[in-house]
């Protein structure tokens, strides 16, 4: 690349230094280390660490009760599963909002994007990491599941490839949304207040008045998430499905992408 | 290499940087000095790519930001050594630091040691880091991937005379081998240390810039009028560089030449004396005071 001539004063140094030429290549860093570097950043610090601790124990005390207080012929390997994975429907949206807001609100992100000035890269880089971090944790929960089957259960393996398969997207789509949701507001507290609640006053709000019933079959992430959980989707349940998950995730993550693209980073 | 041209940013109404342009050659320690709020970070953040810029551009090594081929390894930028994650220890940012800008972890400790950080203190999260500590590790995280270009905003900030003079000896080395160093500051005497050449903004724009002895020593004319503007206009016609600081003019000549114009053309004087040795400090002063809350207690 050529250098242009410049009409900017010169100020220190001299002309005896050759003129240093930047390093060839392309912008910005290899997508690979920018992934491992966010995948890294998740789990580094205290409060990372202890959302993955806190979901591995809040699951593995579930599964205990289960075991010594709850109906033993219920105890398949199913039902332990999907016992073992309902706090993490809740916990892991904030792991992705944790990924997604740190550079905002620690100002990390004053470091971050001068190492990779593609902000795009870095918003797909914390997305991927979320998604990996979510399929690790539930790998922890299906082998949590399957020792308490052995240890305590009916021994019954009655787990479906339809609902292991719904329960790892549904687990997918719930971090996504902890992405998204974290990105639209950059801030943790707000972000993790709107995941919990904005969904609840929605479903309150569909039951409570009529006309709204049946936008909220179509729009109630939790509601065409339960076909998902337990194996039987249909053809509508897909079309709802995704539908629920194109307001609640896709939207926020494009609006949310948008700010980060264009935001000043302070 | 730093060239900057003609970058401005505004905000709203409000201009911030006010049509900057300088190149930084390599082979310098240049500092960027100015009162709080005279557009220094900001403009900084504009040649890193983290603040579009209204108008202008900046480029590093013949190429904006954003064109550069993994920035880390060329650019060593610290914009502020407290915005690091508090629940991480110093070796641990850098060694994600490293993840991203492709060196090794032997590359970790060997700039922890530069910059003076021991083993057990690495160890221990930012959050328990004094100010100095962090100014440390923001300068390690810089220099991890030997840059040919340094960028730091107030790197000085809370460091203790020992510490300001071990920066020196740690940019002059940088600049001895061919590296560039642009660094900021609001305070005179700590960038009088650790500079040797001068940029100097006030409300946005260039007031001075030059070598710091050629500053420091510089002659001039202080003038006051009740018509600066019209003073400043009459002096720019007879070519005689002028610049405006907050109590007036600063006019590279002698009292008598600014003295003949305004008789000639019936200006008012309030003030016409010799700038002396202490040129740089006034200017400085003046800026200080004009933009300070303080005002003229400053």
């Amino acid at each position: 690349m050529s250098t242009p001539t410049t009409t900017a004063p010169a100020v220190g140094g001299s002309d005896t230094h050759p003129r240093p030429t930047p390093l060839q290549g392309r912008p910005g860093v290899p997508f690979s280390r920018t992934l491992q570097a966010e995948l890294r950043k998740m789990v580094d610090t205290r409060a990372g660490r202890w959302m993955v601790i806190v979901m591995a124990a809040v699951a593995a005390i579930i599964l205990a009760a289960f075991l010594i207080w709850g109906p033993a012929e219920d105890a398949s390997f199913r039902s332990l599963l999907e016992l073992s994975t309902l706090p993490l429907a809740m916990l892991l949206p904030v792991l992705g909002i944790m990924a997604a807001t740190a550079e905002w609100t620690q100002r990390t992100g004053l470091v971050t994007f001068t190492l990779e000035p593609r902000r795009g890269r870095v918003v797909l880089a914390k997305a991927l990491a979320a998604l990996v971090l979510a399929a690790v944790v539930l790998v922890v929960a299906v082998a949590a599941s399957a020792v308490a089957n052995i240890a305590g259960g009916t021994g019954e393996w009655d787990l479906t490839a339809a609902v292991g398969g719904g329960v790892l997207l549904a687990l997918l789509i719930y971090v996504l949304q902890g992405v998204a949701f974290g990105l639209l507001f950059l801030n943790t507290p707000v972000a993790i207040v709107s995941v919990l609640v904005l969904p609840t006053i929605w479903s309150i709000a569909t039951m409570a008045v009529s006309s709204l019933e049946e936008a909220g079959r179509w729009l109630n992430l939790d509601s065409v998430m339960q076909p998902l959980f337990a194996g039987e989707m249909a053809g509508q349940d897909w079309a709802q499905l995704a539908t629920a998950s194109g307001v609640w995730v896709l939207l926020p993550l494009v609006v949310g992408t948008w700010r980060v693209l264009t935001r000043e980073v302070k | 290499m730093i060239t900057v041209e003609n970058l401005t940013k505004r905000y709203g109404g409000f201009t911030a940087v006010d049509d900057i342009s300088f190149e930084v050659r390599p082979g310098s320690v240049v500092g960027f000095l100015g009162p709080n709020g005279a557009g220094k970070s900001t403009a900084m953040r504009m040649m890193t790519g983290l603040t579009p810029a209204t108008s202008g551009r900046a480029t590093i090594l013949g190429q904006t930001y954003r064109e550069l081929h993994n920035p880390g390894r060329q650019v060593g930028v610290m914009l502020d050594a407290s915005a690091q994650h508090p629940g991480r220890t110093g070796r641990e940012v850098l060694r994600v630091a490293a993840v991203s800008v492709g060196v090794s972890r032997s590359r970790v400790e060997e700039v922890l040691t530069l910059v003076g950080l021991t083993d057990e203190e690495a160890g221990r999260r930012v959050r328990n880091y004094s100010l100095g500590m962090r100014q440390r590790l923001g300068i390690a995280a810089a220099l991890l991937g030997e840059p040919q270009v340094l960028i730091l905003d107030e790197p000085a900030n809370g460091l203790d005379p020992q510490g300001i003079h071990w920066m020196r000896g740690l940019l002059r080395r940088f600049a001895d081998g061919g590296g560039t160093v642009l660094l900021s500051s609001h305070l005179l005497h700590e960038v009088q240390i650790v500079a040797d050449d001068l940029v100097m903004i006030g409300r946005g724009r260039i007031v001075a810039m030059g070598s710091k002895e050629e500053l420091l020593s510089r002659g001039g004319t202080t003038v006051n009028s009740t018509d600066n503007a019209r003073l400043a206009g009459l002096l720019e016609q007879a070519d005689v560089p002028v610049s405006r600081t907050g109590s007036g003019l600063v006019v590279d000549a002698e009292p008598g030449v600014v003295g003949r114009i305004a008789a000639e053309e019936r200006v008012v004087l309030l003030e016409l004396r010799s700038g002396g040795s202490e040129g740089l400090e006034e200017m400085f002063l003046g800026l200080t005071a004009a933009t300070s809350r303080e005002g003229d207690a400053a």
